[in-house]
């Protein structure tokens, strides 16, 4: 790693300041990402501003409106976290897919969202449950806040501050991991609200999409029996050392299934 | 761009100068001399430089040093008390859980963690939990064993 200065930043707004001031400066949660992206130079940034000093960017609280999420809250966290199994069990447990027991306990929610991993499991449930990330400045539907492969709708000098994600009537998260990473090969979101169901993936494409043909078919009855039939395109999707694109497309039809059926159970 | 950090580390404040890019496991083993957490791969994979920090387990080739200032720190080096090697160390002796050791002080250190929050685990939870340990000697059937056999161990400690 090229030298940098630390920050540790004392609030929000302390934070949003002193990234303004120039000097290259990159937001630190909990690095599992930025650290080894820095150790291969793919940044070189001149300060690291560190968030973990902030307490109103941390914790879980469950409201009407659903359940609300610090930016900087753990993946262990939140898969550990009893009031989320009860109400929203998709979330513990895709948090708890994340990685290995290390990662979990110092990655964040916020840094997951704002990286935009192309294979991260947090988009996919985000995006899956319709969520909504507020930051310093404004707050952006999952709809519009996943923009590209590691891109996002975060301006310069943005900051996440927490995630509110809505509570389906039922939802599910199915992943299969890549052996050796344990990012997602392919996960798919399926998740039901009154309003109607929404199927997100991750893995599959450069960036987590919505997969409206299921959608579809899970909104006229939900279960797998509904999804007969139904293949997902293997157009766009990542062709690489891992898999191929045709095999990812079946796995997206495969976990999709699967996902239903954690849903119903 | 040096900065003083200070810590707990095994019971003890320390300080030490360090700059913004130290990795914590670079800090231990270059300055304090705690030689135990291994550097396997730099890459957060394997699991061999697994200490705790504030009472959970991490990988400090992926922490700076100065994210470290003001956190409790634990090394391998810490777990023995009063010249009596800690369970989980005395069950990966008894169990034959360790070959060349490289990985040891990491598994070691991932397993006491995964005891303080489930006292007696499954042999499959046991497995789960070390998804980010890699030994290349042992097959691992040996170091689940141990773990295993610690659990019940300390329970019997406890009781
Ligand atoms: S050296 Fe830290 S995980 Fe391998
Ligand atoms: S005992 Fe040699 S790597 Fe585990």
């Amino acid at each position: 790693m090229r030298e940098f200065n630390y920050y540790r930043a004392g609030s929000v707004r302390d934070a949003a300041k002193r990234l303004g001031a120039g000097g290259n400066a990159m937001l630190l949660a909990g690095g599992m990402t930025l650290l080894p992206a820095l150790k291969m130079r793919l940044n070189e940034p001149g300060e690291l501003i560190d968030l973990a000093g902030i307490d109103e960017l941390s914790g879980i609280k469950l409201t009407r409106k659903g359940a609300h999420i610090g930016a900087t809250t753990t993946h262990a966290e939140v898969a550990g976290n009893v009031e989320l199994r009860a109400a929203v069990p998709v979330l513990p447990h895709a948090a708890d897919a994340i990685g290995d027991p290390q990662v979990r306990n110092r990655g964040t929610l916020g840094g997951s969202l704002a990286n935009n991993d192309p294979a991260a499991d947090y988009p996919a449930v985000a995006l899956g449950l319709g969520a909504t990330i507020f930051t310093n400045k404004r707050k952006i539907s999952a709809d519009d806040f996943f923009t590209g492969m590691f891109e996002t709708a975060l301006g310069r000098g943005e900051i996440i501050t927490q995630v509110l994600f809505p509570i389906p009537q039922r939802a599910g998260y199915a992943k299969f991991p890549n052996p050796a990473t344990r990012y997602a090969l392919v996960g798919v979101c399926v998740a039901q609200f009154k309003t109607g169901v929404r199927v997100a993936v991750t893995g599959a494409g450069a960036s987590v999409y919505r997969l409206t043909d299921f959608e579809d078919a899970l909104d006229s009855e939900f279960s797998e029996v509904a999804l007969d039939g139904l293949t997902a395109s293997s157009a766009n999707l990542n062709d690489d050392m891992h898999a191929g694109a045709e095999y990812r497309a079946h796995l997206v039809g495969v976990m999709a299934r699967r996902a239903v059926t954690m849903a119903l159970d | 761009m040096d900065a003083t950090v200070s810590f707990t580390l095994n019971g003890k404040n320390v300080s030490a100068e360090t700059t913004g890019a130290t990795l914590l496991v670079d800090l231990l083993r270059n300055h304090f001399g705690l030689t135990g957490a291994h550097v396997g791969c730099d890459t957060s994979q394997c699991g061999a430089c697994v200490i705790h920090v504030d009472g959970v387990s991490v990988k400090s080739c992926t922490m700076l040093a100065a994210q470290a200032d003001g956190c409790t720190v634990e090394t391998i080096e810490g777990l023995a008390a009063n010249g009596e090697l800690h369970p989980v160390q005395q069950a990966f002796h008894e169990h034959h859980a360790l070959q060349c050791g490289f990985c040891t002080p990491g598994m070691i250190m991932s397993a006491v963690d995964l005891l303080r929050r489930n006292p007696r685990p499954s042999e499959v939870e046991v497995r789960d939990w070390l998804e980010g340990n890699m030994c290349r000697c042992t097959g691992y059937h040996n170091i689940v064993k141990a773990v295993r056999a610690a659990a019940v161990a300390m329970g019997e400690e406890a009781s």
